[in-house]
């Protein structure tokens, strides 16, 4: 028997081992599900799979009566929307002032304390005033997501920015290379890769954003959605939800891995040596 | 014409080089080696333009050098000094984009054209054919030092400074890198200064060896004094006619390569 810490395991114990612990939770919950159900039919803290699926059906594949829309999809398109617009401004915006501050001291030693500031003051605090000066609308909700994510991207762009050896920035001036050139040659296609990976991490932190300011403000989204049926105990509606919002957190990091490889084809070799 | 006139450099209390005085003429090949810390990266830098002497006049053609790296001089860094995110042939033609005085340094149409064909003809001289697609960490230690050879070429420097290029590199393969550098330095004139940590190498490379070596030593304080050149040989013989001795140097020098 080998040591365990240096005992790998074979592809498919791998996948097997991988597989277990979601088995076990769907029995567990299937398990408490059955019993409280058979105590209590009417019990709605752990609904059965086809109450769920009851559910589910309902919103995603009949209109709904007052609206007319298929509400699983109206909210997957409006939240997404919002989504996808903050993220791609704070990421625009990250990017730019990552940029400057990395590779231009100047500018660093003017932004970079006001950055740091900045990222420390907790967004969901500021929604308030958000919500004051643009409004309940869409605009508070894409300002919440890029004010949260913004100076997350930028601090790490930056650091990226400096962690570029002087010997290539030294070599493009030896070139002949002047300052514009080396942003736009030199640094900005090595930062892209990484502005991809900061872009996931911020992601967790930008459904948190907009399922908070979609539960206080809104009238659809799937934020809006499980803390609308929530007053129900629809449990058979939140937990689909959830997991909706999981998968689509899934791929969407899914997404961004492998527009990344295909993108930035010689940037995982660098980032080994 | 390289010169440098009683140059001091010293950080706070550390003196690393004092009353450096030397003439280097064009076409000139010149290595230096010493121990660490006695000052070859610091001169080398001071060339380079990313460090300026305390004291002192540095000279290239009469005029003080630049205090920043610019196009008048090239350099080949032992690490580092290739572009990982452009292919082998971006990388060389990079350089005639950042010459040119643009905004991108992208090139297009025509001058692109132009800049592609000398870019494959400078890769082809320094031996790498095969491989205008491949990104940088496809490559050996060595090929990465051929393509940044190539790359600093293109720009056409007039003096081009060689930062331990080889430390890094197996025997065998330095062996071959001499060739190439000799070979290259003959056919394009250019004035060399080499750092490198192998005397062997300062000795058979190059027209011109550099000991960089502190006189004077304090014991308990090691940077109390700098550092000078304290021996300046030339390798092999060399004639009046600089010409005539950097061909004979040449050829002396590949006689005795293994």
């Amino acid at each position: 028997m080998k040591r365990l810490t240096i005992y790998k395991p074979k592809s498919s114990t791998h996948i097997f081992l991988g597989m277990l612990p979601f088995v076990l939770l769907l029995l567990v919950y299937m398990g408490g599900s059955s019993a409280r159900l058979a105590d209590n039919p009417n019990d709605k803290l752990l609904p059965s799979f086809s109450t769920m699926g009851d559910a589910v059906k309902r919103v995603a594949m009949e209109p709904s009566k007052r609206t007319g829309e298929y509400v699983l999809w109206s909210d997957t398109a409006s939240s997404l929307k919002r989504l996808g617009f903050g993220l791609s401004i704070a990421a625009l915006i990250g990017l730019v002032l990552g940029i400057m501050t990395g590779a231009l001291p100047v500018f660093s030693s003017a932004l970079t304390p006001l950055i740091t500031v900045i990222s420390l003051v907790p967004p969901l605090a500021l929604l308030p005033i958000l919500f004051i000066v643009v409004g309940l609308g869409e605009v508070s909700k894409v300002a919440l997501i890029t004010i949260g994510i913004a100076p997350m991207i930028a601090r790490d762009i930056s650091r990226r920015a400096q962690e570029i050896p002087d010997q290539q920035l030294v070599k493009a001036l030896t070139l002949g290379a002047n300052s514009m050139q080396i942003i736009l040659r030199v640094y900005l296609p090595q930062l892209l890769p990484h502005l991809f990976n900061s872009i996931r991490l911020a992601m967790g932190a930008a459904w948190l954003f907009l399922i908070a300011a979609e539960a206080i403000a809104s009238t659809d989204g799937l934020g809006y959605r499980i803390f609308l049926v929530r007053r129900y105990l629809s449990m058979d509606l939140i937990l689909p939800y959830v997991a909706w919002i999981t998968l689509l957190a899934f791929i969407i990091d899914w997404l961004l891995i492998k527009l990344n490889q295909k993108l930035f084809p010689w940037f995982e070799a660098v980032g080994k040596s | 014409m390289i010169e440098g006139k009683n140059i001091w450099k010293s950080f706070g209390q550390d003196t690393i080089l004092e009353r450096l005085n030397f003439k280097v003429e064009k076409g000139e090949f010149v290595t230096l080696v010493g121990a660490s810390g006695c000052g070859k990266s610091t001169l080398l830098n001071m060339l380079l333009g990313t460090s300026t002497p305390t004291k002192g006049k540095l000279l290239l053609d009469g005029e003080a050098i630049p205090d920043q790296p610019n196009a008048d001089r090239g350099i080949v860094f032992q690490h580092y000094s290739v572009f990982p995110h452009m292919t082998v042939l971006e990388n060389v033609v990079a350089t005639r984009g950042f010459q040119k005085n643009g905004v991108t340094g992208y090139l297009f149409g025509s001058a692109k054209k132009k800049a592609v064909g000398e870019a494959k003809s400078m890769l082809e001289q320094v031996g790498l054919k095969h491989v205008f697609n491949k990104y940088p960490s496809d490559l050996s230690g060595g090929m990465r030092q051929r393509l940044a050879i190539a790359q600093t070429l293109l720009a056409n420097p007039r003096v081009l400074l060689l930062d331990e290029p080889f430390g890094a590199l197996d025997p065998g393969i330095r062996a071959e890198m001499h060739e190439l550098v000799l070979s290259l330095w003959k056919e394009h004139q250019l004035t060399v200064f080499m750092v490198t940590h192998d005397l062997k190498e300062g000795f058979y490379l190059g027209t011109r060896l550099w000991v960089l070596d502190k006189i004077r030593l304090d014991p308990t304080f090691h940077n109390a004094y700098g550092a000078n050149i304290t021996y300046d040989l030339p390798v092999g013989q060399t004639d009046s006619e600089l010409y005539q001795g950097i061909k004979s140097d040449l050829n002396k020098t590949l006689a005795v390569m293994p």
